[in-house]
């Protein structure tokens, strides 16, 4: 019944969420909010001296919503813009897929256990908020995959 | 008092399954069911007498006018109201922005200098009050106004009971307006309303009241609150979505400046201006919404012969179950009145460690349809600082069983997260 939805891995990214709160030095923060329940998220990204990125989240919500902003934490931190990009836009297709699609594991690693998640309309807001938080941040930093990289 | 399982059979929608599994329905604090008696009634409508009202001179025009004109005649005393007193409007959303707008349209012409009620006419200096526990329904229009005028917002507060925080001084001499709702749709408190809009008249305010949550599940007479304005939805009540009602004193609706403008709702129409119809008319423009009507007169007959006085005792032994029941359960809270004094049908609670919108999701799971969210009540949400809560309602289709299969939704909610799930801050 549930198990499609609540697989163990967002559980456990849930009740252990990895890379809220940590302290890094912001380049842009965007705060999002889900109108419909209340569930909000505040992203903040920043880059390392190799051009990579780094991510940290705060917020309070749903299991879906928090479990989402660990793993997307985890998997975006540390990659370059160009690197993150794949992984952001497969994340959204798969939230688009109405649970027609399989996952890319390679790509997605621990998010593939979200794919549940897109059979639900009424949920799928809360899986995407971190993320749509995240591509919004990047935006405000210009640290997409579009623009080139400044000159350190 | 009624006999539950015949009610039932007039819900089709309530023998389906959801998700393979029986459906309990729980959230007609959002919207009611319909009986197929209301459903019935908008297609006799539009399979026999279908035409536009108050224009034409037809036959079925004159079916058509004559359907709309007594179904506003069986609602009107429904709540013991004069027949002209009861306007149609979109929803009750619609109906409060009406009055709201009418504040802003009759400030606007006073400051062109034309001749208003200056009962209507507000500006710096002047305030509006409301309560903590409103709907945005009833908040945000007269955030706007204020806004708009420069006029201030003020608010009673909650008591952590969950009762409105009655103090003197918020209602003073500067007060123009004062809107507060019936039930709470998200605590279930029912405020003494006959006693703010005294408050409201002493100073020489006018004052509104959100009937939303009352009038679908309790005797109301309009007369009785003492208030000038009322406002409800059609939809929570077993009737169409579509159709909520402004019910006004006409001495008052007479003078408003229209809210919206058009045909059907004018005397006389010259190029360069125009006079308007009096009210009900004056605030019904363009073809209103005549199935709907027609469809929300045959639910007030529907409640009426199960007696409204019925209605609230059926709520009150399930509301009392649903509260004994929820409190048998370690870890979970109830926001609001923890008996039903002075209280309705809506129970919001929280489930410690357990987010309201997961909670909500196993108890759809097993079929069972409640809300979970801010209910459009953010600030008492804040209030209670909860980020949302799941809530119960109940209506004249629900028995003891339908709370014993939330109950059980909820236990397995707590299952499944694990009875000690340490979520890290
Ligand atoms: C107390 C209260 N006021 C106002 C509303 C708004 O009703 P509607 O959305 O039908 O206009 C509701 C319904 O959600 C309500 O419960």
């Amino acid at each position: 019944m549930s198990e499609d939805l609540y697989q163990e891995i967002i559980l456990d990214h849930y009740k252990n969420p990895r890379g809220k709160r940590v302290k890094i030095d912001s380049l842009a923060q965007s705060y999002q909010v889900n109108p419909t329940c209340g569930d909000e998220i505040t992203v903040d990204v920043g880059q390392n001296s190799d051009g990579t990125l780094l991510v940290s989240y705060d917020g309070q919500g749903c299991s879906i919503s928090q479990a989402s902003a660990s793993v997307m934490s985890e998997l975006i931190n540390g990659k370059t813009p160009e690197q993150a990009a794949p992984i952001q836009a497969a994340f959204m297709e798969l939230m688009k897929s109405k649970g027609q699609l399989e996952p890319d594991e390679d790509v997605l690693e621990d998010a593939i256990a979200f794919a549940g998640v897109s059979k639900y309309p009424a949920r799928i807001k809360c899986a995407l908020i971190s993320w749509m938080a995240l591509s919004d941040a990047q935006i405000k930093a210009s640290l997409t995959a579009t623009t080139t990289t400044r000159d350190e | 008092m009624f006999d539950v399982n015949e009610v039932r059979a007039d819900f089709p929608i309530l023998s389906r399954s959801v998700r393979g599994v029986p459906l309990v329905y729980l959230d007609s604090g959002a919207t009611s069911q319909k009986p197929t008696q209301v459903l019935d009634a908008e297609r006799f409508f539009y399979e026999n007498s279908n035409a536009v009202v108050h224009r034409g001179a037809h036959a079925l025009a004159e079916e058509a006018t004559d359907a709309y004109e007594r179904a506003r005649q069986t609602i009107s005393s429904f709540v013991g109201a004069q027949v002209d007193e009861i306007v149609f409007t979109k929803n009750a959303t619609e109906g409060i922005n009406l009055v709201a707008y009418a504040f802003s349209n009759a400030t606007d012409k006073a400051r062109q200098g034309l001749d208003v009620d200056q009962r209507f006419v507000i500006g710096p200096g002047d305030s509006i009050v409301v309560t903590e526990m409103e709907h945005h329904a009833n908040l945000v229009p007269w955030q706007e106004l204020c806004a708009k005028t420069g006029a201030q917002l003020r608010w009673f507060g909650i008591t952590d009971e969950g009762r409105l925080d009655i103090q003197p001084g918020i209602i003073d001499s500067t007060t123009k307006f004062v809107s507060v709702v019936h039930q709470s749709n998200l605590l279930g408190t029912i405020n003494p309303v006959r006693e703010i809009m005294d408050m409201a008249h002493a100073v020489g305010a006018l004052g509104m009241v959100d009937l939303c949550q009352s009038v679908p599940h309790m005797p109301v007479n309009v007369q009785e609150l003492g208030a000038d304005f009322a406002s409800w939805s059609g939809h929570k009540m077993l009737g169409p979505t579509g159709i909520g009602i402004l019910w006004g004193r006409t001495e008052l609706l007479n003078i408003m400046p229209p809210f919206l403008t058009g045909g059907s709702m004018i005397e006389m129409v010259h190029m360069d201006q125009s006079t308007y119809a009096p009210a009900p008319q004056r605030f019904e423009a363009g073809v209103p919404m005549v199935a709907q009507a027609i469809g929300l007169a045959r639910a007030c007959e529907y409640l009426s012969d199960l007696g409204m006085e019925n209605v609230f005792q059926h709520e009150q032994e399930l509301t009392a179950y649903t509260l004994a029941e929820l409190a048998k359960i370690p870890g979970v809270r109830v926001i609001g009145p923890l008996d039903t004094r002075d209280r309705g049908s809506a129970v919001s609670f929280v489930v410690d460690g357990i987010h309201p919108h997961d909670v909500g999701h196993l108890m759809d799971a097993m079929g069972v349809a409640v809300r979970v969210g801010h209910h459009c009540c953010w600030p008492t949400c804040r209030r209670f600082d909860v980020p949302a809560t799941t809530r119960i309602t109940t209506y004249i289709y629900n028995d003891k069983s339908d709370i014993d299969q939330a109950i059980a939704g909820i236990k397995s909610a707590q299952e499944f997260f694990g009875a000690s799930v340490a979520v890290s801050a």
